[in-house]
This record gives C-alpha cells, sequence and structure tokens, in this order.
C-alpha cells in the first residue's frame, strides 16, 4: 500500500492568471527579499487582488530556511488568520511556506517534530498555492520539507503527507532571468530527484514515468538553459517542467543517499542544495552500483544509450552527469567547490553524523555505515571514483 | 531453533540478536528510550500482545513479554494487527511506509524519532535476522 499525492497543477504560458479565478478573503505571500525586489510579489498580489482576496507578505524568508523564520512566519499568520498559504519563489521559501501553513493549523507542534507518521491538521483554515521561480527543487509539488536548526548545525529533513500544496503553478515567464549559476545548480537538483526517486527502493510505477522524463529533458536542456537563459525560452519552460515532474517523481518515490550527503554539506559549508546534491550524485551511484541491485540500466536504456551490465550503465550515467556538470561549470568534487581542505577535515566528524541521521539515508538501495559514509565524503572531497 | 512470535523468548531473542548487530549499535547509539511493541488481534492471532523493549545507546538493556501492560509506561509505542507485524517481520512491508500508510500506528516523542529513522530500520533487519514461527 502506497500513495501517490500531487497538487492540482497549473503550468504553461500566463498559468499565473489562475491566481484571478481564486475563492478567498486573504492571502499570506510566503516569499524573501530578493523575489520582492524583483517585482514578482506585486505580479502575484495584481491577480489575487482581481480575484478580491486580501495580500499581505511575510518576505524575511533566508536561503536554507531556519526554525525561527517559520516560527515568526507562523506568529504572523495567526495575527493576519489567512485562507490561502502562498508560497512564492525558491526551494527556501516553499518548504517555509508549507512550515508555516502546517504550524498555523497545529499550533503545538514543534517544527522540529513534523512527521510523516502521525495525523497533522490541515485545511481548517487555509489552503497552499506554491508557485516556483527556480526551475530545480520541486518543491512546489512536494511535502518534503527542510529546515536547518542553526544550533545543531543540521539539516532537518522533515514532512508530513499532508503537507502537499493544493495548486502549484509553473509559470515559465518566473524563470525567464534565472541567473546562469543558479539555473545550473538547480538543475543539478531537479536531476538528483529524479535519478534518486527512480532508484530509491521506493520507488513504484507511478512514479517511474515522472523521473525518467525529467531526467531526458534536464539532459537536453538544461545546457541550452543554462547557455542561452530567455533567449531559449522552450529550454526554459522545459526545464521548469521537468523540476516539477522530478519532484512529483522523488516525492511519491523518495529521495537518497545523495540527499543525506548534500542536506549535512549545505548545513555546514553553505553550499547551495542543488549542487551539492548535484555534486554527490555520481559517487552515490557508483557506491550503490558497486553493490548491485539498482536501475540504473532503465535510465541509461530509457536515454537510448546501449549498455552491456548494470556496472557499465551506472559508469555511462555517472560519465553522462559529470559532462552535464562540466558544462555548466558545476563543480565535480568538494575542493572544486571551494571547500578548503583543513576545514573540511576539522568538519568530517559533523558531516558523517548529520548525513547518518538524515531521514533520506535510508531509502537508498545501499545503506553506508559511519565509516563508509566518512569514505564517501573524503572520495567525493577528492573527486575520486568510488571503489568500494 | 525458532521462536513463536509473539512470544517471551522471541523479543529476547530480538534482544540478544541486536546486542550482537554492530549496525544496530552504530545507528541507535544515540538512542535512549524503550518501547511497547502491541501486537493486535485479528483472524490470525486472537489475542492482544505487548512486547516491551529497553533500548539505549545501540544496546538492548531488557526484553519481555508483559502479561500486564500497565507494569511499564514506555516513551514509545507502535501497534498493528498481527498480520501487519507479520509482513514486517518477513520484509514483506518496509516498516517506515507502514508507519507512513498508518498500517503501523506510532506515539511518542517525534523530533527523536525524526533523528533516528536509521535506527528504526536497522532494528526491523534484526527482527528479520530472528527465526520466527508465526502463529498461522
Amino acid at each position: 500500500m502506497w500513495f501517490f499525492r500531487s497538487p492540482v497543477i497549473v503550468y504553461g504560458d500566463d498559468a499565473l492568471f489562475h491566481l484571478s479565478q481564486l475563492q478567498g478573503r486573504k492571502a499570506l505571500i510566503v516569499t524573501d527579499e530578493n523575489i520582492l525586489r524583483l517585482g514578482f510579489v506585486q505580479k502575484i498580489e495584481k491577480y489575487l487582488h482581481d480575484a478580491g482576496i486580501e495580500t499581505h507578505v511575510f518576505s524575511e524568508v533566508e536561503p536554507d530556511p531556519s526554525l525561527e523564520t517559520v516560527l515568526k512566519g507562523k506568529a504572523l499568520a495567526e495575527t493576519l488568520n489567512p485562507d490561502w498559504i502562498v508560497g512564492l519563489g525558491g526551494g527556501s521559501c516553499l518548504d517555509a511556506a508549507k512550515a508555516i501553513w502546517l504550524l498555523y493549523e497545529n499550533p503545538q507542534l514543534d517544527p522540529r517534530a513534523i512527521n510523516p507518521f502521525e495525523e497533522l491538521k490541515l485545511r481548517e483554515k487555509a489552503k497552499m498555492i506554491a508557485i516556483p521561480t527556480t526551475s530545480g527543487t520541486g518543491a512546489e509539488t512536494t511535502w518534503a520539507v527542510v529546515l536547518t536548526d542553526r544550533a545543531e548545525q543540521r539539516k532537518l529533513s522533515l514532512g508530513a503527507p499532508v503537507n502537499t500544496p493544493d495548486i502549484a503553478i509553473i509559470d515559465p515567464d518566473l524563470v525567464m532571468e534565472l541567473p546562469p549559476g543558479l539555473t545550473a545548480s538547480t538543475g543539478m537538483d531537479a536531476l538528483c530527484h529524479a535519478v534518486e526517486g527512480f532508484t530509491s527502493i521506493w520507488h513504484n510505477d507511478f512514479s517511474d514515468g515522472l523521473c525518467l522524463q525529467a531526467i531526458k529533458l534536464v539532459f537536453e536542456f538544461l545546457p541550452r538553459a543554462y547557455q542561452r537563459g530567455k533567449e531559449d525560452r522552450e529550454a526554459r519552460a522545459k526545464m521548469h517542467y521537468a523540476a516539477t515532474l522530478a519532484g512529483l517523481g522523488f516525492i511519491n518515490s523518495m529521495a537518497a543517499l545523495a540527499h543525506a550527503l548534500g542536506h549535512s554539506l549545505g548545513a555546514i559549508f553553505h553550499i547551495h542544495h542543488g549542487r551539492a546534491v548535484g555534486l554527490f550524485l555520481p559517487y552515490t551511484i557508483e557506491y550503490c552500483a558497486n553493490a548491485g541491485g539498482t536501475r540504473y540500466g532503465e535510465i541509461v536504456r530509457f536515454l537510448g544509450i546501449p549498455y552491456q551490465d548494470e556496472k557499465e550503465a551506472a559508469a555511462i550515467l555517472v560519465g553522462k552527469i559529470r559532462e552535464l556538470a562540466k558544462s555548466i561549470n558545476e563543480p565535480l568534487s568538494l575542493a572544486e567547490a571551494g571547500i578548503p581542505r583543513e576545514e573540511f577535515e576539522k568538519a568530517l566528524g559533523k558531516l558523517v553524523e548529520n548525513a547518518s541521521m538524515d531521514a533520506t539515508i535510508n531509502t537508498g538501495t545501499r545503506i553506508p555505515s559511519e565509516k563508509e559514509t566518512e569514505k564517501l565524503f573524503l572520495y567525493a572531497y577528492e573527486g575520486k571514483s568510488i571503489d568500494f | 531453533m525458532a521462536y513463536r512470535f509473539p512470544s517471551d523468548e522471541w523479543v529476547k531473542a530480538l534482544c540478544k540478536t541486536l546486542n550482537e548487530s554492530e549496525a544496530y549499535a552504530e545507528a541507535a547509539k544515540n538512542w535512549e528510550g524503550d518501547f511497547y511493541f502491541i501486537i493486535e488481534p485479528d483472524e490470525e492471532f486472537k489475542e492482544t500482545a505487548y512486547l516491551y523493549m529497553d533500548l539505549w545507546h545501540g544496546k538492548c538493556r531488557e526484553a519481555f513479554l508483559a502479561t500486564d501492560p500497565s507494569v511499564k509506561d514506555p516513551v514509545f509505542k507502535i501497534w498493528a494487527p498481527y498480520g501487519t507485524w507479520k509482513k514486517v517481520i518477513l520484509g514483506q512491508l518496509d516498516p517506515i511506509q507502514g508507519l507512513v500508510t498508518r498500517q503501523l500506528k506510532l506515539k511518542g516523542d517525534m523530533i527523536k524519532i525524526m533523528r533516528n529513522v536509521k535506527a528504526a530500520n536497522e532494528l526491523v533487519k534484526c527482527c528479520a535476522k530472528v527465526e520466527t514461527e508465526f502463529a498461522a
């Protein structure tokens, strides 16, 4: 028994127009200062006002949102009493919006205890719309919430299935001006979601197709979106859809080891989430393939590449991911990502501890011991192929 | 030797298996908290059974079948019908998926649980290592 969950997905040119068709009285828009400066908030507000909905803005979401930030947002929601929560921005804004929504309806809940195992209340006070302004996290489709515990220097992989947004608006206009660096990192995030969603131990027939199509779109359109930006509207739109497909794919299966390592790294070295998980992906593919029982061959076959056996398929996929990363100037090792060796070595114990506690470490086909997790970090630092 | 599930012998065998598992010791090294694993009646098993386990920093300190559940008030309780437990022990149901779909129900400190999913996984792997004879 398992579920397939999805918001209503409104996509394509002018998808934002759907906001003017909503019914409600008051919306709290959860976003960040940068999105506010770019004028996206005003655009959203105009449509909501056309629908007769009053708007308020919480723009204090920082990259890798903290527990404190979502508690602040929750307090504002309690004061305003909105019937719509609108998440607008990248993954951080959307995750913060989801957490604020859940805490607003469950005031006694400690955000660290957001979990998929108990029944939590939702939709008694408000519904939620997620509007991504990057093409990668897929957070608009998922119930995953990643929050940062600053005191513990740890990202918390949280989530409750009920926390899936009601509506996701995938409007390519919002990503036309995305800078190349962010296009690259977020694109690698989408690829990682799709590969891990397809290969996790919880993969299923409902999520497989979404993951495969997302992988195909990323390989084809990410280099174009990176190189040509808004000049290539098709590539921008396809990457925006790929991110949503990958989000739906992985949340209905699960993310895995690259996410556990990436979350751990991001919390300590503040490397962009997409960059971190994308960087680890080739290493974790090699690590899993060394034990067998993986599905990398099916991915490679879907991409139209012949292969002899599972190990070769994994090597082909790793090669393609590294080639893609190079073409969009993403680092291939932690050293290349600019992490000083001394700081890395000092943090290694914490990196291993954080990764071992991350929920996503459990859903790959191979679960590393702490010794192996340490080796994975060390190999990824040096850029060495995984031989264990 | 096969142990009947659920029984005092079975839970003690699981306790021994946990104490011999390096993977469990490592994954649960920060875990502090005792459990009732509650087996509810269904078509195959007509009673309610309470298996108590005191799990502490990667070791099992005490385990027994509680004939009177009021003898302990553990921090965590997981309950499900007998048939669901059988599937978990046989590896036919991923315990985390079982919890997410509420086939298994859990009460306790969720912050602690969310930090120790790996330990829960290793614990279930150890269940599968106990040679088990089912009631039906």
